[in-house]
């Protein structure tokens, strides 16, 4: 019915226009138009059945897409562990960082150049090389990264310093109740409380599926909140401070729940990473 | 470009172009739809551009400067329509509606160059074949599948955030998609100095026109001849 109804406005300027714009050898024939008409409508108009068809597929594409892309991200995901998110973060469906920055830009420090301070309400105040942080011991924790915006990155293995061993390094002084992270992106902070910190998936990263952790994703050092939406996790981490109680952080002042957890905030449901 | 191109003649009959030493000139495209192609194109490049610097980690650290990328993007997006819409609103947009409701029909022979990939020597193209067609149609379907999608990632506020992340992963889809066909468009059209001229210029050859689309010419050279 759809291609029934809109045959005569489609077929009408085809015959139409041309007499107008030539009228010199439109006009001297009467049997011109008409005869026009049926070669410029006939044939089946397959062409707006793909137009509307695509529309139709990309409508439900955005209602219906997101699940989809979990179950081919899952389907593709054992693939993902073994390509170290190289080749596959070229493959649309596949499951992938979205790279984002507050500012206008993506911040960057050669590895050689970077600093990590600790001040705040510690013992003694004091900055780390990512040298100094690869001498801690080191741990490795491979989770899921799920973002508070719907993609989600199975699997993927952070290696860095438990953020407990950071801290003690530098030593926890009486009254700090939490902790707020700085980046040398220049705006961004983020916070979590002082039992939160001292979870055991909790990490300051330096790799990420067993390379220095690129710009993109925060490198050369980021925070990694396992159980947390990735804002949570601070990338080009630059200041770690300990304080008296949770300040919340960039996007947490902007409405996002200060206690991220996945699936347990922000209106969210996800499986808990 | 205004010296060869004839005035805006869609079933018009051949040679508005005058006569420049050899041989007829038939008008293919006229202004508008040049226009309208051209435009379109650079449009496109420059999404292409832009999209690839947000899309992939490696160029998007290289180029840094996200938010003006990222408002190039969303701008030539918003406007990749205007051109078709200035060149359908008007009297000069006579020829792109007769084209376009060319590009929509299809008829047996349409069928048959699809089933012999244009090697049917029986067959009797009209303006368009049916590669033609069947590119044309994609081509605008894609267009607002990514207007829409890119919509809904751009102001994505007031949606559910799962229409969001359902327009990204139907955004990349179509784009890579694109990507294939538009270079598989370039590759041909390339490959044929005839119909790069009629793009161009507006104009092909009679011998093009005979070879590549025998009903086409036979419709323009009946008018001459009547």
């Amino acid at each position: 019915m759809e291609p029934s109804a809109a045959e005569p406005s489609a077929a009408e300027p085809s015959h139409a226009e041309p007499s107008d714009a030539e009228p010199s050898h439109a006009e001297p024939s009467d049997a011109e138009p008409s005869a026009a008409e049926p070669r410029a409508a006939a044939g089946t108009p397959i062409g707006r059945r793909v137009v509307l068809g695509m529309a139709g597929a990309g409508l439900a594409g955005i209602l219906w897409g997101s699940r989809a892309q979990r179950v081919i991200g899952s389907a593709l995901s054992p693939l993902s562990a073994v390509d170290g998110l190289g080749a596959l973060g070229f493959l649309p469906a596949a499951n992938r960082f979205r790279i984002y920055s507050v500012v206008g830009f993506l911040p960057s420090v050669r590895p050689v150049d970077y600093r990590l301070r600790l001040d705040g309400l510690v013992r003694q105040p004091s900055e780390l090389s990512l040298a100094d942080l690869e001498a801690m011991p080191a741990v490795t924790v491979r989770r899921d990264f799920q973002c508070v915006t719907g993609w989600r990155v199975p699997g993927v293995a952070w290696k860095g310093v438990l953020l407990r061993q950071v801290l003690e390094r530098a030593g926890v002084g009486p009254g700090a109740r939490a902790v707020s992270f700085g980046s040398f992106d220049g705006t961004y902070t983020e916070s979590l409380t002082l039992d939160q910190a001292y979870r055991d998936d909790v990490v300051v990263a330096y790799q990420m599926q067993g390379r220095p952790l690129g710009t993109e994703h925060g490198g050369p050092v980021r925070l990694y909140v396992a159980p947390m939406y990735g804002y949570k996790s601070c990338k080009w981490l630059s200041r770690i401070r300990l304080v008296e109680r949770v300040e919340p952080g960039y996007w947490e002042q902007q409405g996002y729940e200060v206690d991220g957890w996945v699936g347990r905030s922000n209106g969210r449901h996800d499986t808990a990473t | 470009m205004g010296a060869t191109t004839p005035p805006p003649s869609q079933g018009g009959p051949a040679g508005g172009g005058g006569p420049i030493g050899r041989g007829l000139r038939l008008v293919r495209f006229d202004a508008a739809e040049r226009w309208v192609h051209w435009l379109s194109a650079a449009l496109f490049l420059v999404l292409l551009a832009t999209g690839a610097m947000l899309d992939v980690g490696s160029l998007s650290v290289l180029v840094g400067r996200r938010d003006l990328v990222r408002q190039v993007h969303v701008y030539a997006g918003l406007a990749l329509v205007a051109p078709l819409l200035v060149a359908l609103a008007g009297r000069w947009g006579a020829g792109l509606r007769a084209d376009l409701a060319r590009l929509n029909r299809w008829d047996g022979d349409d069928r048959r160059w699809l089933r012999s990939w244009g090697r049917d020597p029986m067959l009797h193209t009209g303006k368009f074949n049916a590669g033609q067609k069947l590119n044309a149609a994609f081509t605008g379907g894609a267009a607002i599948v990514m207007l829409a999608t890119g919509v809904v990632m751009a102001w994505f506020a007031p949606f559910p955030l799962s229409w969001r992340t359902g327009a990204t992963f139907v955004h990349d889809l179509t784009a890579t998609a694109l990507l294939v066909t538009i270079t598989g468009h370039v590759v041909y059209a390339l490959g044929d100095r005839g119909a790069m001229r009629a793009m161009v210029r507006g104009w092909v050859e009679p011998g093009w026109a005979r070879r590549r689309a025998p009903r086409w010419y036979a419709e323009l050279t009946e008018h001459e001849g009547g």
